[in-house]
């Protein structure tokens, strides 16, 4: 095993480091020129570049045009303004530089949290004639809220006011009173001519009153490397790398932390744990990994782990939440909704989640919170997700990349919205229709009866048989059937049937995707206790959608969990109609019935099919029951 | 316990970038294929994919637009490397252009580029279906590329609308499309031309030898030097002539412009590099045509 090369002494010899910043300021801010300028005077804008810029200018003023070195797209020379975001690369000796250069319209906020999303500091502008405008308070704003550590706000155009101290002192004391509110730690005031080039670069002789660093030298100097989050361990997987029989790793990036050989780890949601045996990588092995490096981890056990599971060290754990609850920049025409579902993109998973809150939105120009049912386009306010299936997250604050996500119509395919997770200050509330979250102090015990103990006492494999199908499918019928001939047979077992449960356990509930979800997830857990108990247990739910009987599987687990379609179509269950429900629904006096104004999903991966709509009903247990048996009586 | 250093160098630290992308590519896609242009960008993306997959082998073909007019030693350079990395090798043609006899002498290399070129991509991308197209072009390379995401969507008819692109925010792809749309991807897009060079060097990764200078025999046009290949057709009052030159990016030979230099070696072009005050793309003809033809021809659906 080797040290991996990066760890070698010799690449401290004035290695030059990078520097992520993004540029924000009201449109004729001269943000553009502002860039034009540090690009320029780096020695970054190549010759050909400079040759088409003169071009442009002999065709205008005559003047060398700064800002349109980034002013790149033709509708946006047309316009006139820059309508999105565009990287810029430039660098000298002590520093490599990304610009995301971001434009001060009113309608993009949008792209401001974009270029801030990545950013390890801001430039923001303020003109030194117009003072601080909404737009000024805005942008520090979506800055913070974007956890950017540090914030320069460069007065510009001070050749305009004659350099006069007492106009960039106001703005520094209002601004940074501002500023002050927001949370920032670093804040640094530095006034300038992006045109005529004072505190750029070099030192201004028009502001000999100024005593700080020039922009530039403050950007090459700024302290930047104690940002890296090397406490938290956290892998997100990507893929599992399965070559050949022999090799079994999972791929993805350490986005936070350290990991070695031999760590404890633990994978979730899931809560499986092993420990580190290897980290793979194309040049051998390596003794430690570290953000942001991409590797290879292989386990010491084959426990089960695929894309979308977050691998964390079990003595500092994300959390496993079923809600999540954050700040979101609505990025989108079509305005989030109460009640809506969407996916929710974090770190490596995808997953269905209902906003089924928005508590409230904020006026980003007063800070003040607005009560809000929607959030439209470039609008910020504090939301709750109830989520299909468990993520880990952290507080975005803690972790960038496992603090955040991206929302994603499903529609349209738009990524709709950006999320900064936050922790809940008080308990939430659990009423109809919610999930109940997982609350995060209380540790499972376990005693010392097994359940393999309960099992060889009832002298079978206990399970769960989730039948799932339309209305009429014969879910209930069969259920019952099958009860039957298991306690013949000598086999403890119970129905829990979704019709049966409404009356009692689930009588908070009504038929929302949400409700329908937190019926399936109450249903999961009862089944998972009542096999531990070492019963047998079959459930008649419709369990119309696919994420829900997932989440079904994860809680009950996948080996005990078998999936039963009863495929009967829906014109087979119309004409039989045994409770008139379809009927009902098609009169239009029922909403939300499956088959009819609510769908259904049919599952994927069932572990038996039965086709209930053509086949009798004595065929249809004989099928079912033979099954169970075999599988009951196994292992 | 040994010191240890947790601050990743910046060419690590790109190569780590590329790699996590590569890896959401392959998990969230159905038929990814990479963009094999035989360059220098390429041949860096091929290393990056092999280490991405790394016990396991590249889980998705390249695929090469074939011009017809491309170096023969490029053609050469391309079969022994994609055999040697055992990758899937598709070669695309516009087999109706090329019969037709298109050529940029007689219609000028805009629309020889549009047919051989673009039209020839859209068409292998259309036949292969596929929904994710890796490339390598870079932001810094060309001004209307430094708009682009490193998940750039595409509607069915392969075409890019920079004024309603997918907001990006940190390193959260959104790679969903409906059929018959796609994204591109471009995993280098945060490298820049000196550091592709350098991982080349750290790397030991092979390279076409145009890239390094050599004698080669050259017409001087319209300021550029145009290596003479087979079917160069010498305008009156032309002559070839030997230079010491090399190639900064590789394209069609009757297109790509060489530089002089005496670069011999990856150290060579490095320092060269070092020096250089012109952006690469200054020896690709095609840029120059009009003004605003690299954004134009990337709308209709050019990389
Ligand atoms: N006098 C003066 N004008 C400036 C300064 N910076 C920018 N400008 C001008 O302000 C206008 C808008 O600048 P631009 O960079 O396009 O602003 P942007 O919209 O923020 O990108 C242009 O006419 C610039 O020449 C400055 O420091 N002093």
């Amino acid at each position: 095993m080797s040290r991996g090369r990066d760890a070698a002494p010799e690449s401290l010899a004035r290695e030059p480091d990078l520097l992520r910043f993004t540029t924000a300021g009201s449109v004729d801010d001269g943000k553009s020129t502002l860039i034009g300028r540090l690009l320029h005077d780096a020695g970054a804008i190549h010759e050909d570049q400079l040759e088409s810029l003169r071009a442009s200018a002999a065709k205008g003023t005559g003047a060398l045009d700064l800002a349109l070195v980034t002013d790149g797209l033709r509708a946006e020379r047309e316009q006139g303004i820059t309508i999105d975001v565009a990287y810029r690369y430039f660098s000298t000796p002590r520093r490599r530089f990304i610009i995301a250069d971001t434009p001060g319209h009113v309608q993009y906020t949008r792209n401001m949290a974009t270029g801030a999303s990545t950013a390890d500091l801001a430039v923001i502008l303020i003109d030194a004639q117009l003072g601080i405008q909404t737009q000024s308070k805005r942008h520090a704003f979506i800055v913070s809220l974007l956890a950017v550590p540090r914030i320069v706000v460069a007065v510009n155009k001070m050749d305009l006011v004659g350099y006069e101290q007492s106009v960039y002192d106001q703005i520094r004391d209002e601004y940074g009173a501002f500023a002050a509110r927001l949370g920032f730690a670093d804040v640094t005031f530095i006034p300038i001519s992006a045109l005529a080039g004072d505190n750029v670069v070099t030192q201004s002789a028009n502001m000999t009153w100024f005593t700080g660093l020039p922009l530039m030298t403050h950007l090459e100097s700024v302290y930047v490397a104690g940002d890296a989050n090397l406490i938290d361990f956290r892998f997100p997987v990507q893929r599992v790398v399965r070559p050949n029989r022999d090799f079994r790793g999972y791929a993805g990036q350490v986005v936070s932390g350290v990991v070695r050989p031999g760590d404890q780890i633990v994978v979730l949601p899931a809560g499986r744990r092993a420990r580190i045996s290897r980290i793979v990588t194309y040049d051998g092995d390596v003794e430690y990994a570290y953000a942001p490096q991409a590797v290879t981890l292989c386990l010491d056990e084959n426990v089960d782990v695929s894309r979308g599971d977050v691998i964390a060290h079990t003595n500092n754990v994300p959390n496993v939440e079923r809600s999540i609850e954050a700040m979101l920049v609505w990025m989108a025409d079509l305005p989030l909704e109460e009640g809506r579902i969407y996916l929710v993109k974090h770190a490596t998973r995808a997953v269905r989640a209902t906003c089924s809150q928005i508590v409230y939105r904020v006026n980003p120009d007063t800070l003040h919170r607005e009560s809000a049912s929607l959030l439209g386009l470039n609008e910020i306010g504090r939301v709750r997700f109830t989520l299909f299936q468990p993520l880990a997250v952290d507080e975005y604050r803690k972790n960038r990349a496992t603090g955040s996500f991206i929302v994603i119509d499903e529609a349209s395919n738009a990524t709709a919205g950006a999320g900064m997770i936050i922790e809940r200050k008080s308990a939430p509330e659990i009423g109809p229709g919610v999930g109940a979250p997982v609350s995060r102090n209380v540790t499972p015990h376990s005693g010392s009866v097994l359940r393999t103990d309960r099992a060889r006492l009832l002298r079978q494999r206990p399970f769960t048989v989730w039948l799932t199908g339309l209305p009429g499918s014969g879910k209930s019928t069969l259920a019952q059937a099958l009860e039957r001939r298991l306690i013949d047979t000598g086999h403890p077992c119970y129905v829990l049937d979704g019709d049966n449960l409404r009356h009692g356990l689930n009588r908070d509930l009504g038929f929302t995707p949400e409700s329908r979800r937190e019926n399936v997830r109450r249903v999961a857990e009862t089944a998972r206790l009542m096999n531990d108990a070492g019963l047998i247990v079959v459930t008649a739910l419709i369990s119309p959608y696919e994420e829900d009987r997932a989440m079904a599987r994860q809680i009950i687990g996948e080996e005990d969990f078998f999936e039963t379609y009863l495929a009967a179509n829906v014109q087979a269950c119309e004409l039989r109609d045994p409770k008139g429900h379809y009927a009902k629904a098609r009169r239009g006096e029922i909403s939300d019935f499956t088959g009819v104004n609510a769908p259904y999903q049919t599952p994927e991966t069932p572990a038996l099919v039965i086709d209930t709509g053509t086949d009798s009903l004595d065929s249809s247990v004989e099928q079912l029951f033979a099954a169970v048996s075999a599988r009951a009586s196994s292992g | 316990m040994p010191q240890e250093i947790y601050s990743l160098p910046i060419l690590r630290r790109l190569e780590a970038e590329a790699i996590h992308i590569l890896r959401e590519v392959a998990a969230e896609f159905e038929r990814p294929v990479l963009m094999y242009s035989i360059g220098k960008d390429s041949s860096v993306l091929m290393r990056l994919a092999q280490k991405a997959f790394h016990p396991g082998p590249i889980p998705f073909p390249v695929l090469h637009v074939d011009t017809d007019f491309k170096f023969p030693v490029m053609i050469a350079f391309r079969d022994r490397i994609c055999a040697s990395l055992g990758v899937e090798l598709r070669v695309a043609r516009n087999e109706a252009a090329l019969a037709a006899g298109t050529n940029p002498w007689d219609r000028g290399t805009v629309k020889c580029c549009g047919a051989l070129k673009t039209q020839g991509l859209l068409g292998a991308l259309k036949a292969g279906d596929y929904d994710a197209v890796i490339g390598g072009a870079r932001r810094e390379e060309e001004r209307s590329r430094a708009k682009e995401r490193i998940y750039s969507f595409r509607d069915a008819h392969g075409q890019w609308d920079p004024k309603n692109q997918r907001p990006e925010l940190w390193n959260l792809y959104n790679g969903r499309v409906h059929a018959g749309e796609s994204i591109r991807v471009f995993p280098l897009s945060n490298w820049t031309e000196l550091d592709v060079w350098r991982y080349i060097a750290q790397e030991s990764i092979e390279v076409v030898p145009l890239y390094f200078a050599e004698e080669r025999m050259v017409v001087f046009r319209n300021g550029q030097y145009l290596p003479l290949g087979e079917r160069t057709r010498l305008m009156p009052g032309e002559h070839g002539e030997p230079r010491s030159v090399r190639f900064r990016s590789l394209g069609c030979y009757p297109c790509t412009g060489a530089v002089l230099s005496s670069a011999r070696t990856v150290p060579d072009i490095i320092a060269e590099l070092e020096e250089s005050r012109y952006s690469e793309r200054v020896t690709r003809v095609i840029d120059h045509d009009q003004d605003g033809s690299m954004e134009q021809k990337k709308r209709e659906g050019y990389f």
